[in-house]
């Protein structure tokens, strides 16, 4: 039987003990041992804030732009070429509520999916707990989320759209649901990428498809009837429904797709999480 | 006994093929080491110390087996692990001790001494992609030694920086010792190893082959080579190598006095004589040597040039023939060395004894092998002294001025 005992203290000491053994089949997911490291998630958030910032001319202005020239260029395409209707508000309005959700998860999620793989040197010589590092990278993006909403409600003032009461517990509400989601795909895609490097090509497809099955570009109201329930499994487009009927006022909140796409959501962040850990112990060895 | 499997691989087929070529790195460890203990681990290349220490600082799981650890275990496989280009020498300090598993305030508390410690205290703030590697390494070094954690689990780190400044690393190591710290330690630098360990532990193929007081495995570590020694005899002529021509009596390494041993001083030549009967007259004999690292790697051959014997039939009776290698030319490591006797014209192979022999070669750090004052990490197959000249004209002060100007 191999074993090894460090450190074995004298009777009566308090230290904590560790014991290691081989991989459990079944891990949980361990929210204990990630709370106890919150102050390296800090740390490690802050650290792809500042460098970001850091390495670009543009620094902070890119947040601004970024959801600006998409939100010009769908409207010229699909507001002004296609004549996608936007629900009474003008479609830059219209758009700009739902790319600025639609941004924060994709770029969470993607980044997530390449974050073990960019920790490589991190994962194979020291250890903390391994979910801290998609995690991270869902988190770091919240920053330039807070930047685009200022860019939105500047929008909103100059078109004088004012947002529904229901926005102030709900934005939060749906934000957190958005963490979720994009943490338990980047877990997915995150485990599987450091296996094999092949997802990293798969990405930007999921990126794209993902956007044109969300109301991004469309209102939901365009979605045929008989088709809401199959188009509600994706999480993400009770979330975008939602965040823009309760900012722009374009309508009910559509419980039920944003009921279906929370169960979903909360779905993939468990299992994406569990997947994860399950599969932790190969990650310093293939990394 | 079970096993302690881990899945390595090369590196060049690590990202595809996995599961092919599983092998245990590590079986039937056992051990413990009690609190305050400074323990050394040494062994050769693959021999499994990194995925102990791997397995300990939970970076990689075993596939069976288990370990209790009691207490905090820090574990510093490689200085300046998070370090990132962009940040300055302050921020990466608070990045890299969060990353180690410091808390916030130890590190706030610790701050000053760190920097200190370093000795880059001017350029703190400014972003580390500007440091040289010299500042780098001590920036690391200097968070890394001010870890607080009971456990210490060290790779091979105090191989960075000059001469000064990894005395300056031993003496800290030192001074975690004496705080009643539990420090594993693994080193190739085997003086490292004797100062800082009262006790060593020899791992070989994966297993624990010795466990005890640090002088007395790493001078047995040193003398075993690869499992041969510097001195090889065949006894019976019958079954000692060769044919009826030529047979092998004996292959042994000396030093530059004459004295047979397994340890080298790099900077003194090493003979290396191969003893042979020529049971048949009449062929023209020429004896070789091989030489090989310890990663298998040939770093050369040579074949007899004694003018005497060159291009000559050999009579009957007993020859010895001694290869000169010059000081300050070998790599510090192991030395296998293969003999045999060939004839030219045709290419007749009388005798190969494969890895014969082997000895090590130890640079002592003194600071007048090739390596100079550098005491980190020295790559090569061969370490060469070269002889270096310079040539220099002053320039009148003058012509400086109109140069710079023009």
């Amino acid at each position: 039987m191999t074993e090894a005992v460090v450190g074995e203290l004298a009777p009566g000491g308090s230290l904590p003990t560790i014991v290691i053994e081989p991989a459990p089949r079944w891990p949980s997911i361990n929210f204990g041992e990630m709370w106890a490291n919150r102050e390296l998630l800090l740390f490690l958030v802050w650290r792809d804030i500042k460098v970001q910032y850091a390495q670009t001319a543009l620094g902070a202005a890119w947040a601004v732009l970024q959801p600006l020239l998409t939100m010009l260029i769908f409207t010229v395409i699909f507001g002004r070429l296609a004549k996608i209707p936007s629900d009474g508000v003008p479609y830059s309005v219209f758009t700009l509520a739902a790319l600025i959700p639609w941004m924060y998860f994709s770029n969470a999620f993607s980044a997530a999916s390449a974050s073990l793989v960019t920790s490589a040197n991190l994962i194979t010589k020291v250890y903390f707990p391994r979910l801290i590092i998609p995690v991270v990278s869902v988190l770091s993006g919240l920053v330039n989320f807070a930047v685009s909403c200022v860019v939105l409600a500047a929008m909103m003032a100059w078109y004088h759209v004012t947002p529904s009461v229901a926005a102030i517990w709900m934005i939060p509400a749906l934000l957190l649901l958005t963490i979720l989601t994009a943490t338990g795909v980047g877990c997915w895609l995150a485990a599987i990428y450091i296996q094999y490097r092949d997802v990293r090509h798969i990405v930007p497809f999921i990126v794209q498809i993902w956007m044109y099955i969300s109301p991004v570009v469309y209102p939901l109201s365009l979605v045929p009837e008989r088709y809401r329930t199959l188009y509600a499994l994706n999480p993400m487009a009770g979330i975008i429904q939602t965040f823009r009927v309760v900012l722009l006022r374009t309508g009910e909140i559509p419980w039920g797709t944003l009921g279906i796409g929370t169960i979903v959501g909360i779905a993939l962040f468990l299992s994406g999480a569990l997947y994860y850990r399950r599969t932790e112990h190969l990650f310093a060895d293939v990394a | 006994m079970r096993g302690l499997r881990s899945l390595m691989r090369s590196s060049a087929t690590k990202q595809t093929e996995r599961a092919a070529e599983d092998f245990l790195a590590l079986r039937g460890v056992s051990f413990e080491i009690r609190r305050g203990e400074i323990v050394g681990l040494i062994g050769r290349n693959g021999a499994g110390k990194s995925t102990l220490l791997k397995i300990l600082s939970r970076i990689t799981t075993p596939t069976s087996g288990r370990a209790e650890v009691h207490g905090r275990l820090g574990s510093l496989l490689e200085v300046g692990t998070g370090f990132h280009p962009e940040l300055s020498g302050r921020d990466n300090i608070f990045l890299n001790g969060a990353i180690l598993g410091m808390r916030r305030h130890e590190i706030a508390r610790r701050f000053d001494e760190i920097v200190e410690f370093s000795g880059v205290s001017q350029f703190i703030d400014t972003p580390v992609k500007r440091y040289s590697s010299g500042m780098y390494l001590r920036l690391a070094f200097a968070v890394a030694a001010h870890l607080d954690s009971e456990i210490l689990v060290v790779d091979e780190v105090l191989a960075v920086g000059d001469a000064s400044f990894q005395k300056k690393c031993l003496a800290k190591m030192e001074d975690v010792g004496h705080n009643g710290r539990t420090v594993m330690f693994v080193s190739h630098n085997m003086m490292a190893v004797t100062r800082l360990c009262e006790r060593t532990i020899l791992l070989d193929e994966g297993r624990v082959v010795a466990d005890g007081r640090s002088s007395e495995i790493v001078s047995d570590y040193l003398r075993s080579g690869v499992g041969s020694t510097a001195v090889r005899e065949w006894l019976d002529v019958r079954s000692a190598p060769g044919n009826d021509i030529v047979r092998l009596r004996a292959v042994r390494v000396r030093t530059e006095l004459g004295e047979t041993s397994e340890a080298i001083d790099i900077r003194t030549p090493v003979r290396v004589e191969m003893e042979f009967d020529v049971l048949a007259e009449g062929h023209d004999l020429i004896p070789n040597f091989h030489f090989f690292n310890e990663e298998g790697v040939c770093v050369f051959i040579a074949g007899d040039h004694d003018p005497d014997w060159k291009r000559r039939a050999r009579p009957k009776g007993r020859f010895t023939t001694t290869a000169w290698i010059p000081g300050n030319f070998l790599s510090e490591g192991t030395m296998v060395v293969s003999a045999a006797v060939s004839t030219m014209d045709p290419v007749v192979v009388h005798y190969f004894e494969r890895d014969a022999v082997a000895f090590q070669v130890i640079d002592s750090l003194d600071g007048d092998s090739a390596r100079g004052d550098y005491a980190g990490p020295f790559p090569g197959v061969v370490r060469p002294l070269l002889k270096w000249t310079t040539s220099y004209e002053p320039i009148e002060s003058e012509r400086l001025a109109m140069s710079i100007n023009s």
